[in-house]
């Protein structure tokens, strides 16, 4: 079987998985759900913003108008651009956040 | 109703955070053609019908976007008036040498009041289309991906779009071509310095500066359609399409490079001639303006940029 990390989204608890070699952003993509902000999947854009609190992963180079050095050393990066290679625990930032948890706040009021 | 002495957008500078990635898709799969490099790590690219040497410039650096979009006019004479005219209207204006960008005459740069850099040049190295100039054929063999025929225009996003208007209709003899308004606020306007439909476009943004696409020319509404195979069979990020625009009346498929540099190949928009009259699209109708199917807004469309 192909290597799978598990990745948790810590605010929401939301548990998905991501092969080998494959970027977060792509395995968030997959959980198909609303609110996953998807721009442009390549470092550029900034919109599926990062930390990851806990866990291993290697960093592709991202736009310095988005993640400085010091927040790429502190585990800030975008989703897009982050390889796991261990079980990762993320929070998500900006645009991410507001997107992701805007959407369990409808998903929650719906089910009320 | 305006006559320039600009001719077209002859060439765009690009950002890109991978050189080796960008390479492969600005020529293999947009099917642009190599055509130089420099002792800065620039790489040179034309589309196939173009005459002109280059009409890409690819930059690596450490953010994507756009470093500046230059465009041709019709003499140096032109050249140094144009130059006159922009600083009376308060732009800063500079001087870049000849040969700065290899086949390049000197250019002449200032920012425009949402933030951009644009160039203006009066002469570039003749390199042809391929096909002569005696009896060609229609095309040339050996064309890559998607084929694209020219680079044909750039979208921009920043804040004061009405100083730029001035500017360009006032100053570069532009036409305003088609705009979206919100009352009185212009939200987008389109403007033409050839028979295109547009040349350069802008749409209001809070932030100065920032660049949304870069546009290449393809035949047919079938090659767009081949165009997203392509997307598809590559793995590219897709952004939206294949559809039409109400704007421009375009057939359009919008993609991303390997840094989130939004590309936009298309087809099928209409003859401007300096007698129209420009086109209005109201705030309310954006979403047709904008995907004229779909007739919705889309937030990555509106929001992404680099």
């Amino acid at each position: 079987m192909e290597t799978a990390y598990e990745i948790v989204i810590e605010e929401t608890d939301e548990r998905f998985f991501c092969a080998a070699g494959e970027n977060i952003l792509k395995a968030m993509e997959r959980l198909n759900r609303k609110g996953i902000p998807v721009g442009c999947r390549g470092g550029g854009c900034g919109v599926c913003k990062v930390r990851v609190r806990s866990g291993r992963y290697s960093a592709r180079k991202m736009s310095r108008a988005h993640v400085s050095v010091e927040e790429e050393s502190n585990g800030i990066g975008l989703a897009c651009r982050l390889v796991p290679e261990s079980d990762l625990a993320v929070q998500v930032l900006g645009t991410m956040r507001k997107s992701v948890l805007a959407q369990i706040a409808r998903t929650a009021s719906a089910n009320d | 109703m305006a006559q320039s002495s600009v001719l077209r957008p002859g060439h765009v500078s690009l950002r890109v955070l991978d050189m080796e990635a960008a390479i492969v898709h600005y020529r293999e799969r947009l099917g642009l053609q190599e055509v130089d490099r420099d002792a800065q790590g620039r790489v040179y690219f034309k589309a196939w019908d173009e005459q002109d040497w280059f009409s890409v410039v690819l930059r690596e650096a450490d953010r994507p976007g756009m470093d500046y979009v230059g465009f041709k006019v019709v003499s140096s004479a032109a050249l140094d008036q144009l130059e006159a005219e922009l600083k009376s209207f308060g732009c800063k204006v500079e001087r870049i040498p000849a040969n700065e960008l290899k086949h390049c005459g000197e250019r002449i740069r200032f920012e425009i009041p949402t933030g951009h850099l644009i160039e203006l040049y009066a002469h570039k190295e003749y390199m042809g289309n391929g096909l002569g100039r005696v009896n060609p054929d229609p095309w040339p063999e050996g064309l890559k991906g998607m084929q694209a025929q020219r680079f044909d225009h750039v979208l921009l996003y920043g804040d004061d779009l009405d100083t730029n208007l001035k500017l360009f209709t006032e100053v570069l003899k532009f036409d305003l071509t088609e705009q979206v308004v919100d009352g009185e606020l212009k939200l987008a306007t389109f403007l033409s310095c050839s028979n295109k439909v547009h040349d350069i476009a802008f749409i209001r943004h809070a932030e100065k500066g920032k660049f949304h696409h870069a546009s290449f020319l393809l035949g047919t509404w079938e090659e767009i359609l081949r165009a997203a195979d392509l997307i598809s069979m590559h793995d590219i990020s897709l952004d939206l399409g294949p559809t039409r625009h109400g704007l421009t009346r375009g057939r359009t498929i919008y993609f991303f490079d390997p840094s989130g540099n939004r590309n936009e190949v298309f087809c099928g928009d209409y003859t401007w001639y300096p007698d129209h009259e420009p086109i209005t699209w109201t705030a309310d109708k954006l979403g047709k303006a904008i995907f004229y199917h779909d007739r919705k807004l889309n937030e990555n469309f509106l929001n992404v940029v680099t």
